[in-house]
């Protein structure tokens, strides 16, 4: 099956198949998902009845788990941008079949990571008095308060990354809409935007989707750096610092790539796409996470060296907690993760299998959830002054929600690819009409039912 | 304007707690019981902080009672996104219970840790429902509080005096902890008028500040052992 050669018309049926066939199998996760993601929503209710207290925090830990993953699921949405919109920058050309999935996690992660914000509030019922609009209370949000940045910053990121996710969209709905019938050919037709694949509308595409690019990478940066201005805005021992934005960013990506790698290795196996997603392409991305674990490694390394040189007061307390105290089988968990395991794993080119780097970027997943929480918590229950050193432990109400939030996630993501082909179809054979005319093997078989839009694309 | 400060008296202080029992009294504070507590679910608008110095047995114990320091350059104000907590121009730094959102950043920033939250909706157990002050405003589930320096004693007293055509006299406000107290730690009034008790105490040699080095400007002066 694999070797037979990609037409428009394979490609068509292979990308476009989990739209229109659903098995059995795909109901059974679904349902489960959905049964994952009802446990939170359960959990949430009861919280919002009987009060923020049902989730384990306390004085001083005023901020547990779900600002950990809060943090973890914006960073997760860092996939898309970077590897969808820096590849298609630079015109990276084995991107092609990488960007919808990547982008498609962004927009659910964010979906996903924004509701913690509003979970975690005493009284989430008033969260849109964040927002800031003229209002019957005469009264301005705090433009000073990092949360409003976040707000404001984390709004604008969801919008630009569902423009962008959109955008690219838009000639596969058409696609889709002319296999549909019934209510989704209304919906496809919709979505298309009346598309008809003119020359005009691609030159408008492709500026629009260029513009974008340029526009969502410097939002996506911005977005992790006031997210960790959360905490480095603080006087708070071990919180104020200032590599903090840079530290946050480079893990924020780091994350996201080990989660494209785990989605793009579960999508390639269970829509059959091994033609599509091939070796190279995990390839090339295990050489990226290599990178940033490096990178990760040198911000922690730094991070926690100049705390420890400086030795003050306040701090060491935290730090050893970390380093050698009840925290320190996470701390070095963390490091095990993140580096240690994920170091032989990407760095040799034989190791450097599908199924190796998919335990690597499962590693790193886990790694960075913690790196979260041993940000947060040791912070918070050793305040300045002695006597009010705490504890945490999250309750089962927090444990729910956090937790199922994973099953929220895969559960949009899951319903996602039965709505849209999970490659970008044109891009794909764009790529495919590019690499042929480079090589100069026009009269390649695989190209013999040549792709509609004709000789003179305006992108190339 | 006068501007509202204390000063706390270490040499004086024997531990008693009684400053934090009126505090409870005084402002409404919910009782959380024993499950909570142990959660570290207090609330304790004033709490006595005790240290221990030296080994057994040449041990000391120390008494730091520790309310909101009402800093000057208070780390809570700014971090609020809905403006609930702020700065009154009489120098309090103040909580607005009914804009609060409940999102804690403050609680976080404060070095202090002299904020409270509720999170679950108080109640008493009879009869201590019966003995609310009615000039200080229940607080619901999910919102942050703290010590108000007894903002409802202030405010009589101002309006005691504006009914008299006279300023407000040294002394003449006392807080709840202060009224309690029986080794007179705690003094309150007007820092900005250079005569007043708690002006010449702040100004003594026995004077300082907690964490000083941070910036945040308490008003809130805690005196050391010693004479002026």
């Amino acid at each position: 099956m694999s070797d037979t050669p990609l037409t428009e018309e394979k490609i068509n049926r292979d990308l476009l198949g989990p739209l229109f066939k659903t098995s059995g199998t795909y109901f059974l996760v679904v349902a489960f998902l959905a049964l994952v993601a009802l446990v939170v929503f359960v959990a949430w209710g009861l919280q919002l009845r009987y009060g923020i207290g049902m989730a384990g925090k306390n004085r001083p830990s005023f901020w547990g788990l779900y600002i950990t993953t809060f943090v973890f699921w914006i960073g997760i949405s860092h996939a898309g941008t970077l590897i969808s919109a820096i590849l298609r920058v630079v015109q990276a050309e084995w991107r092609r079949p990488i960007t919808r999935c990547a982008e498609a996690i962004t927009t659910f992660a964010l979906c996903t990571g924004s509701l913690f914000p509003i979970i975690h509030l005493g009284r989430a019922w008033l969260f849109f008095w964040m927002i800031p609009y003229p209002n019957s209370r005469h009264l301005w949000p705090n433009f000073q308060s990092p949360l409003m940045w976040d707000f404001i910053a984390i709004n604008t990121y969801l919008t630009g990354s569902v423009t962008y996710l959109y955008l690219p969209m838009i000639p596969d709905m058409a696609v889709a809409r002319d296999k549909a019938t019934g209510w989704r050919k209304k919906m496809y037709r919709t979505l298309a935007l009346g598309w008809r694949g003119t020359e005009r509308q691609w030159v408008r595409l492709e500026k629009a989707i260029g513009i974008m690019a340029l526009i969502i990478i410097p939002v996506a940066v911005s977005v992790h750096t006031i997210v960790s201005w959360d905490f480095a805005m603080t006087i708070m021992p071990m919180w104020h610092s200032t590599i903090f934005g840079p530290y946050f960013v480079v893990g924020a990506i780091f994350s996201g790539i080990a989660a494209l790698l785990i989605a793009m290795v579960m999508i390639r196996k269970y829509f059959h796409l091994e033609q599509y997603l091939e070796p190279i392409h995990f390839d090339n991305l295990a050489k990226m996470l290599f990178a940033m674990s490096l990178l990760w490694f040198y911000f922690t390394f730094t991070e926690y060296l100049v705390t420890w040189y400086g030795n003050e007061a306040a701090e060491m307390p935290v730090f050893w907690s970390k380093v050698s105290g009840p925290y320190a089988p996470m701390f070095w968990l963390m490091v095990a993760c993140n580096f240690i395991i994920p170091f032989p794993i990407l760095s040799i080119k034989k190791l450097r299998t599908i199924p190796l780097i998919f335990f690597a970027s499962c590693c790193v997943v886990v790694g960075m959830w913690i790196e979260r929480f041993l940000i947060i918590v040791p912070t918070l229950i050793h305040p300045y002054l002695p006597y009010n050193y705490g504890h945490y432990w999250p309750s089962v109400t927090e444990m729910c929600i956090a937790g199922g939030t994973a099953g929220f996630f895969i559960l949009l993501y899951f319903l996602f690819a039965k709505f849209s082909p999970m490659i970008s179809i044109w891009e794909y054979e764009e790529g495919l009409q590019v690499a042929a005319k480079h090589a100069g093997h026009l009269s390649d078989p695989r190209f013999a039912g040549d792709i509609v839009r004709g000789d003179v694309h305006p992108g190339h | 304007m006068p501007q509202w400060g204390m000063t706390v008296d270490l040499d004086r202080c024997t531990g008693c707690e009684a400053c934090v029992v009126a505090c409870h009294a005084e402002n409404n504070l919910p009782i959380v019981g024993p499950d909570q507590a142990a959660m570290g679910r207090t609330h304790q608008w004033i709490r006595v902080e005790r240290y221990w110095e030296g080994e057994f047995p040449n041990i000391k114990a120390k008494f730091m009672p520790v309310m909101c320091q009402q800093c000057d350059a208070a780390p809570c104000e700014p971090v609020c996104p809905v403006n609930a907590t702020y700065h009154t121009p009489d120098g309090l730094n103040a909580q607005v219970y009914n804009r609060c959102v409940g999102t804690r950043f403050c609680a976080n920033n404060c070095p202090y840790t002299v904020r409270f939250f509720t999170w679950f909706t108080p109640s008493w157990p009879s009869p201590l429902n019966e003995q609310l002050n009615p000039d200080v405003s229940l607080r619901t589930s999910g919102i942050m509080e703290k010590c108000t320096f007894c903002v409802q004693r202030i405010r009589r007293a101002e309006d005691t005096a504006k009914d008299e055509k006279r300023a407000v006299k040294d002394g003449e406000i006392k807080t709840a902890c202060q009224q309690a107290c029986p080794a007179k730690v705690f003094v309150f009034g007007d820092m900005s008028d250079p005569e007043s008790e708690v002006s010449r105490l702040a100004e003594s040699r026995r004077g300082h500040r907690l964490l000083e080095e941070l910036g945040t400007r308490p008003r809130v002066v805690y005196l050391k052992e010693g004479s002026a």
